[in-house]
Order: C-alpha cells, then sequence, then structure tokens
C-alpha cells in the first residue's frame, strides 16, 4: 500500500498576537490517502486557511507549529530545509485559492506564467508550451494555441478559474489542495468546475483536500469528510454517515443551518447562536460548549479527546460512544 | 503636531511683524553686512536693512499671496471641472485638451512667458499659480461630477424637476470639496515656493517689498560678502514648506491615506 | 499596443496644437509694437509701418495665426532680435547643458532612491524605514532653489570643495561641475521615489499572485522581479514623467544659482534684454519636449501593463 498522499498528526499552530499566542490549531489529524478525495468544511475563522499555509510552510512569519508532524507521501515536511519544501511546492503538492479575478499575475501573459511553473524541468521552452497547451485544452479553454499569449484580464472568472486548475495540476502532484475554489463562482460554473475536477482526479490520480463550505458539494465529491471548529477536528469520517448521521453537535447544527436544506419558507434562516471563543484564552473545556445544545457536565472540566467510533474515524465530543 | 507649531510660528510672525521688528525698508548703508546681533536679530543685507524684519514682512507676501492663490485656483479649478463634467461631451473633450496643454507648461517657463507678457507683480504669481493648479482641481471635480452626475439620487432629483443650477449646488459640490480641499491644503508648500522663486528669479514681488525670495536673491547676489541673507532668506521658506507638508500630510493621513505627493 | 500608441501619440499632438495656440496668443498680447522695439525710439512712422507689413503683423488674425503653425511647424521659431540667428539653432545649441543636468539629476535619484525603496519595504520599521520616511517627507516640501543656493554656500564657497561656476571642459570636469546642481535637484526625488516604490511593492505583496506564486515554488528573486516590481515599478514611472518636467523648472534655478550655461541662463537673460523670440521659442521648445516625455513614458506604462492598454483612462 502506498503511503498516505498527506498524513498530519497532532499539528497544532500558534500565532504571536501583542495580547498572548494565539491557539490557531489544535491537535489537528487528517489523513488523506494516495487518490482520495477528501472535504474539509467548517464556517470563516475555523482554521482552514492556517492549516493550508501550514501544510506549504507558508506561515506568515508570526505563526509558529508548536506540536506535530506532517507528511506527504511518506516525506517529512516538517524536516525539511526551506528550499526542499520550494522544490515540492507546485510539483507534489499544489493549490487553488479562492479567488480567481486576482490568483493570476496580471502583466504576464497566462502561457507565460504556465511555462514559469515548469521550470523544475529541464527541457527546452517549446516542450514546455505544448505542455501548458495540452493542459488549457483539458480544462477545455477554447482555442488554446492562441489563447495562449493572452492576458488574465481577457479571461472571465471562470475560465481564469479553470487556467488556475490547469496550472496545478500540470505537473501531476500527489495533492492538491482546492481552498473554496467555486466559492467565487456562480451555480452553474461550480457545477462544470466541480465535474472538470471530478473527471482530472480520475485521469491523474491524485489526491485531493476539498476546502469548501457549501455542503452539497463537499457529499457530491468527497470519499472522507473533516469538520473543523475553531481550530480543532471535531468530526471526521466518510461522507455519508457525517452528512446523514452527524454525531457531533456542532455537525448537526452546520447541517441544519446549511441554506441548502431548508424546506419551507421562513423569514428567519437557522442559525447557532453565540459566537467563536477568544482563542488567545480558550475556555478550559470544550471549545463549542458555550454554544452546544446538549452540554453537559464533563463538557465544561477539560477539551474532549478524539474518539474512534463504528462509523467515524474521530470524534471530539462526551457523547461519543467508543467503538469496541 | 510639528507641522501645527511651525505653521503658527509663522502666521503669528507675519501678522505681528509691526511689533516685533523694526522697518524693513529703511536703509543705512553704513550698516551693511552687519553679523546678528540684539539690534539686529537675524543682522542686516546689503543695504543695511535689518533682515528679521524683513522676514517677518515677507511673511506677509507669502501668506497672503499663496492663500490668495490657492483659494482663487480652488474657486476656478472646481467652477471648470464642474462644467466639464456636468455639460455637452464636445466641451467635456475641448476642456479637457485645454487642462491637458495647461499642465505641459512647466511652471517656470511659463512663469517667465507670463512675466513677458505683464511684467513681474505679485498678479503675476497669482495667475502662475492659478494656470498651474487649476487643472488637476479641475480634473477632480470633473471625476467626481461626472460619476455623481448619473447617481440614483441625482437622477431623482432630476425627475422631480429640479434644474442643473440646484443639483450642482446642493448635491454635486458638497461631495466633491473634500478631497480637493485636501489636494489643495498640501500643494500650499508648492505655492509657496512658487512665489519665493519667481520673486528669487525677479518676477514676482518688486523692491523693495521685502518677500523671502528677493531677501534669498539679494543674499545670493552678495554671497562672498554675508552668508547671514542667504540663511535669512532660506530658513523661513525651509521652516514654512516643511510645516505646512507635515501638516497637510497629518491631514491626509486623518482623511485620505492613499495619496503621495511629490517634490517641487 | 499599437492601437494604444497611435491613439496616444494623437492625444500628444493635440495637445501640442493647443500649447501652440496658446502661445501665440501670448505673442499676440504683448503690449508694444514689436516694430518699434525692433527699429528703435528714433525711427520714423514709415518705417516702422514697413517692418510691420514685412512682419506680418498687419494681417488679420487669423492668416497670423496659420502663418504661426506653419514657421513653427517647418523648425522657424524667428530670429534671435540681436544676433539675428535662428532662434532654434541658438535653443538646440544650449539644451545639451540642460539636459545634461536633468537627466544626471534623475539618473542618481533613481539609483539611489529604488534600492532604498526596495529597502525600505522589505524592512519595515527597521532604522533605514523610518529614517528615509522622515528626511524623504522633509526634503520634498523644500524647494530645490533653496537646496541649491544652501548646498552652494556651503560647499562651493565656504568649504571650497565644488566649484562653484560653470559647466566645466573634459568629461571629468564636466562631471565635477555636475555634482552639487544635481544633488540640489536630484535630493527631493530620492525621497519621492522610495516612498512611492515602497508603498507599492507593500501593496502588490500582499497580493493574491504573489501568494500564488509562491504556492508553485518559484524561486524568490523570480517572484520579486516578476511578481512583486514589475507590477510595483509603475507608479513609479508615472511619477518619472511628470518629474522630468518639474526638474525643467528647477534647472533653470540651478543654472542661475551656480551659473552654468542651458537653457534656463539663455531664456533669463532674452527676458531682461526683452529678446522675445528666444522666450516664445525656449517656451514652445521645453513644452513640446515635456509632452514628448510624457508619451513615451506612457507608452512604456502600456507596454509594462497590459490592463492600461485596454482603454485611455481619463
Amino acid at each position: 500500500m502506498s503511503a498516505p498522499a498527506l498524513a498530519i498528526e497532532h499539528l497544532s499552530v500558534d500565532y504571536a498576537t501583542a495580547a498572548g499566542p494565539l491557539h490557531a490549531l489544535r491537535d489537528v489529524g487528517i489523513e488523506i490517502g494516495a487518490g482520495e478525495i477528501v472535504g474539509l468544511v467548517g464556517e470563516s475563522g475555523c482554521g482552514k486557511s492556517t492549516l493550508i499555509q501550514a501544510v506549504l510552510r507558508l506561515l506568515s512569519p508570526n505563526a509558529r507549529i508548536t506540536a506535530g508532524r506532517m507528511a506527504l507521501a511518506g516525506v517529512d515536511l516538517m524536516g525539511l530545509d526551506p528550499e526542499a519544501m520550494r522544490k515540492l511546492r507546485g510539483d507534489r503538492i499544489s493549490v487553488v485559492f479562492q479567488d480567481p479575478m486576482t490568483a493570476l499575475n496580471p502583466v504576464l501573459t497566462i502561457g507565460r506564467q504556465m511555462v514559469d511553473i515548469q521550470y523544475r524541468r529541464r527541457e527546452p521552452r517549446a516542450a514546455k508550451r505544448r505542455r501548458a497547451v495540452e493542459m488549457l485544452k483539458r480544462v477545455h479553454i477554447p482555442d488554446p494555441e492562441s489563447r495562449f499569449d493572452q492576458y488574465p484580464h481577457e479571461f472571465s472568472g471562470g475560465m481564469r478559474q479553470r487556467i488556475a486548475i490547469a496550472m496545478a495540476l500540470m505537473a501531476e502532484p500527489a495533492l492538491f489542495i482546492a481552498d473554496e475554489p467555486t466559492t467565487a463562482l456562480d451555480a452553474t460554473l461550480e457545477v462544470a468546475t466541480i465535474e472538470l475536477l471530478k473527471a482530472l482526479q480520475r485521469e491523474i490520480g491524485c489526491a485531493i483536500l476539498f476546502v469548501s463550505h457549501h455542503l452539497g458539494v463537499v457529499a457530491e465529491l468527497c470519499d472522507r469528510v473533516n469538520v473543523m471548529y475553531a481550530g480543532e477536528v471535531v468530526e471526521s469520517g466518510p461522507v455519508r454517515p457525517v452528512f446523514q448521521r452527524p454525531q457531533h453537535p456542532y455537525t448537526q447544527r452546520l447541517l441544519a443551518c446549511d441554506p441548502a436544506r431548508v424546506r419551507e419558507r421562513t423569514r428567519h434562516l437557522p442559525t447557532i447562536p453565540g459566537d467563536l471563543p477568544d482563542l488567545v484564552s480558550l475556555p478550559p473545556g470544550c471549545v463549542f460548549a458555550d454554544r452546544c445544545p446538549q452540554v453537559f457536565e464533563p463538557c465544561r472540566r477539560a477539551p474532549p479527546p478524539a474518539v474512534k467510533t463504528a462509523e467515524l474515524e474521530a470524534l471530539r465530543c462526551y457523547l461519543a460512544k467508543p467503538s469496541p | 503636531m510639528l507641522g501645527t507649531v511651525l505653521v503658527v510660528l509663522v502666521v503669528l510672525g507675519a501678522v505681528f511683524a509691526g511689533l516685533l521688528a523694526p522697518d524693513p525698508i529703511a536703509m543705512a548703508p553704513i550698516d551693511r553686512f552687519l553679523t546678528p546681533s540684539m539690534d539686529h536679530l537675524l543682522g542686516t543685507d546689503n543695504l543695511g536693512r535689518d533682515l528679521f524684519a524683513r522676514v517677518l514682512f515677507g511673511g506677509r507676501i507669502a501668506l497672503v499671496v499663496s492663500l490668495g492663490s490657492t483659494a482663487a485656483s480652488l474657486l476656478l479649478g472646481v467652477a471648470a471641472g464642474l462644467v466639464a463634467g456636468y455639460g455637452p461631451r464636445w466641451l467635456d473633450n475641448l476642456l479637457l485638451l485645454i487642462f491637458d496643454a495647461l499642465k505641459s507648461f512647466p511652471t517656470v517657463m511659463l512663469a517667465l512667458a507670463l512675466v513677458t507678457l505683464l511684467g513681474p507683480s505679485e498678479w503675476a504669481v497669482v495667475l502662475v499659480v492659478i494656470i498651474a493648479n487649476a487643472p488637476s482641481y479641475a480634473r477632480m471635480a470633473r471625476t467626481q461630477t461626472m460619476s455623481l452626475r448619473h447617481a440614483q439620487f441625482v437622477e431623482a432629483e432630476r425627475s422631480l424637476g429640479a434644474g442643473a443650477g440646484r443639483i450642482i449646488a446642493s448635491h454635486i459640490l458638497p461631495n466633491i470639496v473634500g478631497p480637493i480641499l485636501i489636494v489643495a491644503s498640501m500643494d500650499i508648500p508648492v505655492v509657496i515656493a512658487i512665489e519665493a522663486g519667481m520673486s528669487f528669479l525677479g518676477l514676482g514681488v518688486r523692491p523693495p517689498t521685502p518677500s523671502w525670495g528677493t531677501i534669498l536673491e539679494s543674499g545670493f547676489e552678495y554671497i562672498q560678502d554675508s552668508a547671514w541673507a542667504v540663511i535669512a532668506g532660506g530658513l523661513p521658506i525651509i521652516i514654512t514648506t516643511l510645516g505646512f507638508t507635515f501638516l497637510g500630510e497629518a491631514l491626509r493621513d486623518t482623511f485620505d491615506p492613499k495619496l503621495v505627493t511629490g517634490p517641487r | 499596443m499599437l492601437t494604444y500608441a497611435a491613439k496616444r501619440s494623437g492625444l500628444a499632438l493635440a495637445v501640442v496644437m493647443v500649447v501652440m495656440a496658446l502661445l501665440f496668443a501670448m505673442i499676440y498680447l504683448i503690449p508694444g509694437d514689436p516694430a518699434r522695439v525692433a527699429l528703435g525710439p528714433r525711427a520714423s512712422q514709415a518705417l516702422i509701418d514697413e517692418l510691420r507689413s514685412r512682419m506680418g503683423l498687419d494681417k488679420p488674425v487669423w492668416i497670423q495665426i496659420l502663418d504661426f503653425y506653419r514657421s513653427v511647424l517647418t523648425g522657424n521659431l524667428g530670429n534671435d532680435v540681436l544676433s539675428g540667428e535662428s532662434v532654434l539653432r541658438i535653443i538646440t545649441g544650449q539644451m545639451p547643458y540642460t539636459l545634461e543636468l536633468i537627466f544626471g539629476s534623475m539618473v542618481w535619484s533613481i539609483l539611489v532612491g529604488i534600492p532604498l525603496g526596495c529597502l525600505s519595504a522589505m524592512r519595515r520599521g527597521s532604522l533605514v524605514d523610518r529614517v528615509t520616511a522622515v528626511l524623504s517627507v522633509s526634503v520634498i516640501a523644500v524647494p530645490a532653489f533653496v537646496i541649491a543656493v544652501y548646498l552652494l554656500l556651503i560647499f562651493a564657497i565656504a568649504l571650497q570643495w565644488f566649484p562653484a561656476i560653470g559647466a566645466g571642459d573634459d568629461p571629468l570636469d564636466q562631471a565635477y561641475h555636475l555634482v552639487l546642481p544635481s544633488v540640489a535637484l536630484g535630493l527631493g526625488w530620492v525621497g519621492y521615489i522610495a516612498r512611492m516604490l515602497r508603498a507599492s511593492i507593500l501593496e502588490v505583496q500582499g497580493e493574491n499572485h504573489v501568494r500564488t506564486a509562491r504556492a508553485f515554488g518559484l524561486a524568490e528573486g523570480k517572484i520579486v522581479f516578476d511578481y512583486v516590481l514589475r507590477i510595483a515599478i509603475l507608479p513609479t514611472l508615472t511619477v518619472l514623467g511628470i518629474g522630468i518636467g518639474q526638474l525643467l523648472s528647477s534647472a533653470v534655478f540651478a543654472e542661475i544659482v551656480f551659473a552654468r550655461p542651458g537653457i534656463g541662463k539663455l531664456v533669463y537673460d532674452a527676458i531682461i534684454t526683452r529678446n522675445y523670440p528666444i522666450v516664445t521659442g525656449t517656451v514652445l521648445v521645453t513644452t513640446v519636449f515635456f509632452v514628448l516625455v510624457n508619451l513615451v513614458a506612457d507608452l512604456m506604462i502600456a507596454w509594462l501593463d497590459p490592463r492600461v492598454r485596454r482603454g485611455l483612462n481619463r
């Protein structure tokens, strides 16, 4: 069995702030097998961006990895020096970010940018150009030969996103991270982009970490899903059990609040009452305790450990019934 | 903070010049090129005139001419911009071309050309300032006017029968005045520099009226004899331009941090 | 790119036409009778009238305008009242000194300003950054001619390290003579360029395409040049175009303060001697020069930033 595309264990990241260290990620564990599509869901502020930056080793200067291990296809990421890490980026691990309108350099042609990222290969320029044009065809950019020399502002948002996907998948990475790739696109474009991702993944066989808060899309695309809240993975498992029989109170509320699920006309869309906790001075117990409708006595004493249950890989809740 | 202090100092000096210093025009050829003393705080110039007095009275010229011409260029510039922005397309294009042409003249060349026409005087300075600065204000006013012209609330007023004049006066004008005023206040050091520069070249204020530019110029002429006139002429210019610059920067930082201005 | 270049050049041409019209208006309005001035106070009326008709002053205005345009466009800017030489020839003879001063100042301020700006951006908050910030704001404020006079006072007269007069003979001597004037003119620009570049670099660095470039593992050097600087330099380029015009004005002062030959001295003397053809000729030449420089700067920016080519954003 080949090494998992991504194996994160007990990852903790702090940001240094004027008020003290902000614990952005705490004891996060995620595993993505080779060729698997795994989702990461959670509201803004749950730590998704920090996690992605940590995996890429592109955290801001005031952030520190205080604990944990990360391995990409068997290679220990923490042990790499910056140069070696840089070689991995764009080659064995690649990313597509949320905003297609600004992700590309506006003063260089897309062709030039697609050739630039192939700098690792010792090939003549013509070969790189051909590979890039091929890739543009695979993402259904019409007339790629001539559009190769056009600038980003000459493409629509949807096309720019496809170009970004083409760039990310051109090197056939082991892991492809999609950070809210469809959030900025309208519904029809979203469907088309997801279909494209599915097709490309089948052809290339890369693993995908799909970060999104569009629960429906995650349900359709992913094999497994991780639910994050305030810096922790609170529930993690195959997509069907998590979305159909959620165990963690947060996941239950999240699914109930998904506007796509609201069946009847109502003046008030359901929300989760309360606010995110202060990540500098965390409450002593479970991080969701203050907003949890099922909170009971042990919840406020100590944070619940991640437990394996019959259907789930990990569940951080005192209500969990651990598998034997 | 520092800016306000400097500016206040200069203004006070100018306003109370009569009380603080002796006659700036009184000549005493025996007392040429005296070094500073209790009688003459900054020494005397080549004609024995008290430099301290000349500096303070020069401040009056600097302030009056600068503020006056800035006000004039604001009025004319904004008016022209409103017309360009609100009027017919052909007028807009014509005015824009004229603005661009006026801005193409290097300031000194403009000054020289106008003085050829009018002879040297404070009014030449005012005219130069207007021609140099009004086009920028006009452009700002024009851009703002054009974007507001089609705003929803303006359309609403128009449908209620409001005429162009009323719309401009009560809706467009109040909205464009703010940013333009900030830019204008940041231009004051430039205007002071124009006045001093033109007087230095003999194109502005005529002797024996003291202006910092003329003080500097006569100091420059006799630079081998005494450094004090040069120091006396240049120092107030430096203090005033620095003061207004810091003040302008503070104003801008409070209201619109994105603007950055350049050297003269 | 070509359509943009054509449109922009057309605009520049239109501006030049308007400038010439404005100059003509100015000439037309000069008080006094040029013929009388040329011939002196004792000339008879008949002589004056003949000169007037030879100078074309008795023709209707609109013919005078056309004549004016025609002569300018054929390179005839009139003749020097005193020596009879072609004004154009005189001006082009003096231009090189002024150009030397302008470009000398611009070059040294770019050579110092750009690295300073980069350094300030990369080491935000450091001593270099803060000192540059304070100094640049201060020096920008003070007019160049004041700086010039003080530099003259301190370095040429008091300390006698540099010459106070003239432009020098051989190239090395010329460079020696250029030091003080170009420092005086360029000092303000160093700070301005540094500040502008710092602001743009910081703005671009935070942008998404830089983040994406990093995520693709591009080398830091390549990111700095193609993804950060190439975009950050654009506002600075815009400024340089206008800067040349400003420098022209300051150069006039520098030429007078340091007694250097050049356009400034030429036109200054011309006013005193009422040598109007030189004055109007110089104003015309320098203004056209300014328009051309701006045109070149705009075209360079359009070449570097394809987004500009989309429309002439006015």
